[in-house]
């Protein structure tokens, strides 16, 4: 049967088979595994069916326990049930896998493995979390590549109806998970085929049902557990064979044979690797190569069933000649004798050796680790374990990939060791995010994978920041199956798709001898030579390289595709390479268009066609010229004046070559130094303010919302104004506690990533030309050299006093110096304002605990982090425990500083005497209210440790460890609303019940921003979101009511767009309120489909149609027998409609289900006016009978 | 006494027909002007720019923020169908044609000869009666000539023409060279009905904020002169169709715009302004007025008054002009 080929990545070969075996399906975001979830979801709302013929129902839940819960339950009930997940996500279902297993339930959960969190969080691929579920009794099978992952969930959807056991289907998340190839699809049929319905019964009749009825799910006792226990061996005695069974009906169905062991090298091999997942593809490429070329006695096994181990069929895959095997696993069990794959051999053949099953002598095992996180795993390692099991003392225990220059476990590796054949083209593009790239290369692979013969791979590689990220893309094609799941080596094409990218990195690095080079280049064909970079003009001559050049912004600015220069390069690319004839090309190309811009319109579709059409006529070859003309030396990467550790560091990693950091330069606990942003200098807007100081009213308004606080404001001596540098700017600055100072806005220009909130936010016009403002986009490029002066001259005046700042105006708390800077997060980001807020107003003496998510990534993402500190040495201290435990995590540092500041406080009573009455009694009674008490409280400390030096003893020595607690702490509690109002609540909610002094900040963004935007329990009624495309059918929980409830719990409900002062207010009165205190901040999002410069006015119109009512709930206000809630906007002043449909998330609705988003405009519509009346009786409660009742009781 | 009258090739009951505005958004907006005694609607109007604005929009807000970072390679479901471009108006104008008796007439606003013609046959396909075109262009281009502008609107009406088998109506601004030899142009060209004249809503400024603001101010009586002038020279002159429409409020407003030789006067601000039982009012007003004055019928009239008919030809050309101003007196 010829069988459909189709190009998709591995989430969606997994999702397809679980999807069209299941009727039941729960699921929650987590990366790599996310789009498995999403694509069941789409599939659902487009009818789609299983293969019984019914749509499946799919369900997200708050977390992964409860996925899992639901998992469990919908099995218990009956039905075929599957999840997808990875990494924390399936540490949550593990109890939830021991009661499934347990209760001999077959299901499977299809995982895109990744790593865990320990020292450090990691979104990529490896086999920790699988490895950490090894014990619960699941069956775990390993898929290698994305035609693997197809098949054997198919399999373990058979195999686990037939043996009882629940299957983990794994492979290797972002390798796997994210690569895109071209497989041969199993039909529907095919699928039908091979599921027997007689198992699915029976599976029905095990299932809970009233009609008849018995209990599952006991308590027992010593007496009969364990007999209990023991009960289920059988099922994993049989398993194995029911698994190579379903691997037989397979290989009936497709002729593709898989086994619980596959063996491939020498039929007399000498020496094995034996591993697991994507590796072995690479290791048997490696394989391949070895024993043809050179004609070494190698092979590989690749372990397909991990649990149950079978050691009768690891027996019969290995070959009788083998003298020496690695192990290599793709996790770390500190402490272990080794990972659990070597264990799992060497036990094996212990056991084979003891029983005399083996018809060969024990070999010699040694075990090794790689590729974790994602680490590249090439051809080049495989080949070094191999030599390595040549020595006579091969190294155990051993890593590759590394260099392990502390504890030497790392083997040597030749990088020039490549396999990549010449039957294969390799094609890598250099491009932004924002520009299409990657979109237009997936296009490009469907495109070589079904309309051509070839076979096509892509694998696409993003920078860790999310504006102005770069992305590189890794395109092969051959005429034969692509194994290679390792980075592109050797390229027979370059595209650079940026003309700045050439300063960053290196990107003809990997192009092969007379390979072909593609520009996108501003400069036309007789100039571009000379303004490319001498290492570039280097490399082009040196390997011969035939270089294309093409102005694809001048092309695309022509067709009307403003920034967005995809399709273009996408012609370009066709048009060199030759992989089609062009005019076939072409009309793939547009066909390719048609299916991707069609139901968009006919407007879209037609700019692309011209762009394509214009394409060609703009392409032009350049004759190279025989010698190197430029001067131009690449920038260093970091200052010179930068500290060593970013200077040796991290700047690796911003330079691309993070692989070559050594184990000796990364911390032992995942510590890094602060404030390492203000090194990397991303130059990644077109254009930046420019503060025109005759127009402005110095309101402080630009600089609070920008997000990157790349705008900067200082009122200080004006003996600084006498030497500035040439183009610095200055003004008199205006108020009378600022009489007499000079006055300076600076914009970072290098920082700022050209969001231009801070235009739209400006509220003074220029009176000659009433289009300018105070603060108006200019390009960058013009003034970055004298900006950068102008901006370290700025930093290097003195801050203003903090003690004398009114922090409760904008103008004032502007002045305070951020400690949140130059963060990652999305151009124009709504959260960050808020954050960068707090950093002013209590970075010096905060401490931060931060949910995982958007605020997690762009606060603490490598190489380099935000939170910063001042002049002083202090700053924000920042962790990230977990998603779903933050509230807890941000509790227990309450608890600390609490303890540690009564312990000192002890200790200052015991030693009074020794230290001083009356310093001792001035500590004590501090009130650190204010700026100045705590700066006081400071300079008490600073001489209570200078007395302490003195004092000997135990007691004296211990607080001075701890003197610094007598200082007031600020706990923040910060994350996202998928935390706070979704997998943290119960925490979250706990902490409130608690009434300790924290200060929670939710940036609700009314989705899951970090993993691409799926429904959390903040969703507004009727928007769009991923598992929610439909549109939200339910309101938004209303998280402030049900914090309001407790009476005790100050909450404040704020939206930065619509009243900044409110803002300011809500967040010192959190802070300064002695309890619990819950912000619930409004931030615009990228996923909300908006124009991000114009965040602030959405932020507005929120507020104004009473969708996003601002209050403020003070508990301090009914001991003055006030009402404690006081509502700070007024009544909806416009419909919801004009606010929701000038967003996409809400607008998309009304083009995808016009008849379902009319019946929830009107829903959501009812709901605000009934929601703001409700409030609106709140706040107008009369809260002085009770108060005076109270008094004339007492 | 017997108001029918013929418009567009459309035999009307009465010529008082309610123009493009919000009261036509709805069904039950249509189906109150009908009932109220409207001979026919003018459905508010589709914009070319909200069809291709709207689509540009959307994909350019469902793939801003893609592919840029590894957790979140996109921020919106996949949804293969989208219902761009006019599907909800015409959707509503198969609606009204279901629920309303009177002749619907769809009403396209648009400038370009880009794809957005397709959508005249989508509304004819939709079942309108009749096409308005409303062609609504500021050629603030200092190199575009008065010519090009005319053969713009030439080629678009030709364009439409070709693939419509409804009658098409042009809704023209008054601000043509020569008017005469527009309308004529027009005419020669298929247009089944010219509709005199668009409104242009000047944008004001917003001296707070130092913004130009958008600032729609609905029509006053005198607005009527205009079309008054214009259809009293046109008729007779030209085949197509005339309609008259600004700054119609009553039924003395209909009667001068039939004795100009209108076929149709289209009523908009005053329903806006005083709801939709104007309409009756106006046309029993305007039985009243025929009763009064011995007229038996709307096609009597039309006419009666156009420069074709009066006494002096001349008082619509140069020397009304002098006229008017010697009619000035200043008060002593």
């Amino acid at each position: 049967m010829d069988r459909k080929k189709i190009t998709i990545d591995g989430n969606e070969a997994a999702a397809y088979v679980g999807y069209h075996n299941s009727e039941v399906i729960a699921i929650y975001p987590i990366t790599p595994s996310s789009g498995m979830g999403e694509l069941s979801d789409a599939w659902a709302a487009q009818g789609e069916k299983n293969i019984w013929g019914t749509i499946p129902k799919v369900s997200e839940l708050q977390s992964e326990g409860g996925a899992s819960g639901a998992v469990h339950g919908a099995l218990q009930s009956g039905a075929l049930t599957t999840t997808f997940t990875a990494s924390q996500g399936l540490l949550l279902m593990i109890p939830n896998m021991y009661k499934i297993a347990g209760e001999l339930t077959p299901a499977v959960f299809h995982v895109s493995a990744r790593s865990l969190a320990a020292s450090a969080l990691s979104i990529f691929g490896d086999h920790s979390d699988v490895m950490a579920a090894r014990q619960t009794g699941f069956a775990m099978l390993a898929s290698g590549s994305v035609q693997e992952v197809m098949d054997l969930a198919s399999v373990a959807h058979r195999a686990t109806l037939e043996s009882r056991i629940p299957f983990l289907h794994f492979f290797d998340g972002f390798r796997s998970s994210h690569e895109v190839n071209k497989i041969e699809q199993l039909s529907v049929q095919d699928l039908k085929m091979m599921i027997d319905d007689s198992f699915v019964i029976e599976h029905r009749k095990r299932a809970l049902s009233p009609d008849n009825p018995f209990i599952r799910g006991t308590a027992q006792n010593p007496d009969v557990f364990f007999q209990g226990r023991e009960t289920v061996n059988r099922f994993y005695d049989a398993a194995p064979d029911v698994v190579q069974s379903a691997m037989d009906k397979l290989f009936e169905i497709t002729g593709r044979q898989y086994h619980l062991f596959d063996y491939i090298g020498a039929p007399d091999a000498k020496r094995v690797v034996i591993l697991m997942g994507s590796g072995a593809e690479t290791a048997e490429e490696t394989v391949n190569y070895m024993t043809e070329r050179m004609e070494e006695k190698v092979g590989i096994i690749k372990v397909r069933l991990y649990r149950p181990f079978s050691k009768k069929h690891l027996l019969q895959a290995l070959p009788k000649t083998v003298e020496k095997i690695a192990v290599l696993d793709r996790t770390k069990e500190p402490g272990s004798i080794g990972e659990p794959l070597y264990q799992d051999v060497v036990t094996a053949l212990n056991e084979a050796m003891d029983n005399g099953e083996a018809e060969f002598a024990m070999p010699k095992v040694i075990g090794g680790r790689y590729g974790l996180s994602s680490k590249e795993f090439t051809p080049a390692m495989v080949k070094a374990v191999f030599d390595e099991l040549k020595k006579d003392k091969p190294k155990n225990h051993f890593t590759v990939g590394i260099n392990d220059d502390v504890t030497f476990t790392s083997l040597d590796f030749d990088p020039n060791f490549i396999t990549e054949g010449d039957d294969v083209k390799c094609s890598m593009f250099y491009g932004l995010g924002a520009d299409g790239t990657v979109g237009a290369n997936k296009n490009s692979i469907k495109i070589i994978g079904e309309e051509t013969e070839n076979y096509a791979q892509g694998y696409f590689v993003y920078d860790s920041k999310k504006s102005g990220s770069t992305t590189v893309s890794h395109l092969r094609f051959g005429k034969s199956p692509i194994k290679s799941s390792y980075l592109i080596q050797s390229a027979d094409f370059v595209g650079c798709h940026q003309f700045n990218l050439l300063e960053k990195f290196d990107v003809l690095e990997k192009v092969k001898e007379g390979g072909t080079f593609l520009l996108n280049s501003p400069y036309g064909k007789d100039e571009v030579w000379d303004k490319l970079p001498k290492s570039v003009q280097e490399t082009i001559i040196d390997k011969k390289l035939n270089f294309y050049v093409i102005d694809g912004y001048d092309v695309a600015k022509k067709s009307g595709m403003g920034a967005r220069i995809n399709t273009i390069m996408q012609t370009c690319f066709f048009a060199i390479s030759g992989i089609l004839p062009k005019d076939e090309a072409i009309a793939q190309i547009k066909n390719a268009i048609k299916k991707t811009y069609g139901a968009k319109g006919e407007a879209i579709v037609k700019k692309n066609f011209e762009a394509v059409d214009h394409t060609l006529e703009h392409l032009v070859k350049i004759d190279v010229p025989s010698s190197v003309t430029s001067e131009f030396e690449l920038p260093p990467i970091v200052s010179d004046k930068a500290p060593d550790y970013v200077k040796e560091t991290l700047a690796m990693m911003m330079k691309g070559k993070g692989d070559d950091v050594p184990v000796s330069q990364m911390p032992i606990d995942g510590t890094f130094p602060s404030a390492t942003t203000r090194w990397e200098k991303r130059n990644i807007a077109l254009q930046v303010p420019e503060w025109d100081p005759e127009v402005c009213i110095q309101c402080g308004k630009c600089a609070m919302v920008c997000p990157h606080a790349s705008i900067r404001i200082k009122a200080y001596d004006k003996k600084y104004t006498e030497n500035v540098p040439e183009t610095f700017k200055w003004t008199e600055a205006i108020g009378k506690e600022y009489d007499g100072l000079a006055y300076t806005i600076q914009v970072a220009v290098e920082d700022c990533t050209g969001c231009e909130l801070c235009v739209e936010v400006c509220p003074a016009k220029n009176k000659r030309e009433t289009g300018l403002k105070a603060i108006n986009m200019v390009p960058q490029i013009p003034l970055r050299e004298k900006e950068r002066v102008n901006y370290d001259y700025f930093l290097d005046i003195p801050e203003f006093d903090r003690t004398q700042i009114k922090v409760n105006t904008i103008k004032g708390s502007q002045l305070l110096e951020p400690l949140f800077e130059y963060s990652g997060a999305c151009s124009g980001c709504g959260e960050t304002p808020y954050v960068k807020l707090v950093s002013q107003l209590f970075g010096d003496r905060a401490i931060i605990a931060n949910a995982t998510g958007c605020s997690s990534i762009y606060g603490g993402n490598l190489p380099t982090t935000p939170w910063a500190k001042n002049k002083e040495g202090r700053g924000p201290a920042w962790s990230n425990s977990l998603f779903e435990d933050n509230a807890e995590f941000g509790f227990g540092m309450r608890l600390s500083i609490d303890k540690q500041n009564e312990y000192a406080k002890e200790l200052l009573v015991s030693l009074k005497d020794k230290i001083g009455v009356q310093l001792v009694e001035s500590i004590l009674a501090a009130e650190q209210k204010s700026e100045a008490d705590i700066y006081e409280q400071r300079e008490r400390v600073t001489e209570l440790k200078s007395i302490l030096e003195k004092i000997e003893g135990d007691e004296a020595t211990n607080l001075k460890a701890i003197a610094d607690y007598l200082v007031k702490k600020s706990v923040w509690i910060m994350g996202g609303d998928g935390w706070a109002y979704d997998i943290g609540y119960g925490g979250l909610d706990h902490v409130l019940a608690q009434g300790k002094n924290v200060n929670i900040l939710v940036l609700d963004t009314e989705v899951y921003s970090n993993t691409g935007g799926q429904m959390s329990k903040a969703t507004g009624l009727g928007a769009v979101a991923k598992f929610a495309a439909a549109g939200k059918p339910t309101g938004k929980k209303d998280l402030g009511m049900m914090a309001m409830s407790y009476g005790n719990v100050y909450v404040a409900q704020i939206a930065m767009g619509s009243n900044d002062t409110q803002t300011l207010r809500a967040i010192l009165e959190a802070e300064a309120y002695d309890g619990p205190s819950l912000i619930i901040a409004y931030s615009h999002c990228i996923a909300h489909g908006i124009n991000m410069a114009k965040g602030m006015d959405q932020q507005k119109l929120a507020v104004d149609s009473g969708y996003w009512p601002l209050y403020r709930y003070n508990p301090e206000n009914i001991k003055e027998g006030k009402n404690p809630l006081k509502l700070d906007s007024k009544p909806p002043k416009i419909k919801l409609e004009d606010y929701i449909y000038t967003e996409t998330r809400y607008k998309m609705l009304t083009k995808s289900h016009p008849a379902i988003a009319k019946e929830l405009l009107k829903a959501a519509q009812e709901t605000v006016v009934k929601k703001w009346k409700l409030y609106e009786q709140m706040a107008n409660f009369d809260y002085s009978i009770a108060a005076k009742e109270k008094d004339e009781a007492n | 006494m017997d108001l029918s009258t013929t418009y567009l090739g459309l035999k009307l009951k009465n010529p008082v027909v309610p123009s493009a505005s919000p009261l036509s958004q709805t069904v039950d907006g249509v189906k109150s002007m009908e009932d109220a005694g409207a001979s026919a609607v003018v459905v508010y109007s589709l914009f070319e720019e909200q069809i291709s604005h709207e689509s540009g929009e959307l994909d350019h807000y469902l793939s801003y923020g893609t592919e840029s970072y590894a957790e979140a390679t996109s921020y919106f479901p996949e949804t293969e169908d989208y219902n761009m471009g006019p599907y909800e108006y015409l959707d509503h104008i198969a609606n009204l044609k279901k629920a309303c008796n009177i002749p619907i007439i769809g009403s396209l606003n648009g400038v370009s000869q880009g794809g957005w013609i397709q959508y005249a046959k989508s509304i004819q396909d939709a079942g309108a009666d009749a096409l308005e075109l409303n062609i609504y262009y500021i050629p603030t281009d200092l190199n575009l000539t008065g010519s090009e502008i005319e053969t713009m609107y030439i080629d678009t009406l030709t364009e439409i023409k070709k693939n419509l088998k409804i009658p098409v109506a042009v809704k023209l601004s008054p601000f043509f060279s020569s008017m005469a030899n527009m309308a004529k142009r027009l005419d020669h060209a298929g247009a089944d009905g010219l509709v005199l004249f668009n409104r242009f809503y000047q944008p004001d400024f917003d001296l707070e904020k130092l913004e130009v603001v958008p600032n729609l101010v609905l029509s006053t009586n005198w607005e009527m002169r205009l079309p008054l002038r214009w259809i009293s020279i046109l008729y007779g002159k030209i085949k197509a169709s005339l309609a008259a429409t600004s700054g119609i409020h009553s039924h003395q407003d209909v009667i001068k715009i039939m004795m100009a030789g209108g076929d149709v006067a289209m009523v908009c601000s005053e329903l806006l302004m005083n709801g939709i039982n104007r309409i009756p009012q106006i046309i029993d007003g305007m039985k009243t007025w025929m009763e009064e004055n011995e007229y038996e019928s709307i096609e009597q009239m039309k006419g009666s008054m156009s420069q074709k008919a009066v006494a002096e030809p001349a008082a619509f050309e140069r020397a009304n002009y002098m006229k008017t101003l010697q009619s000035f007196k200043i008060l002593p």
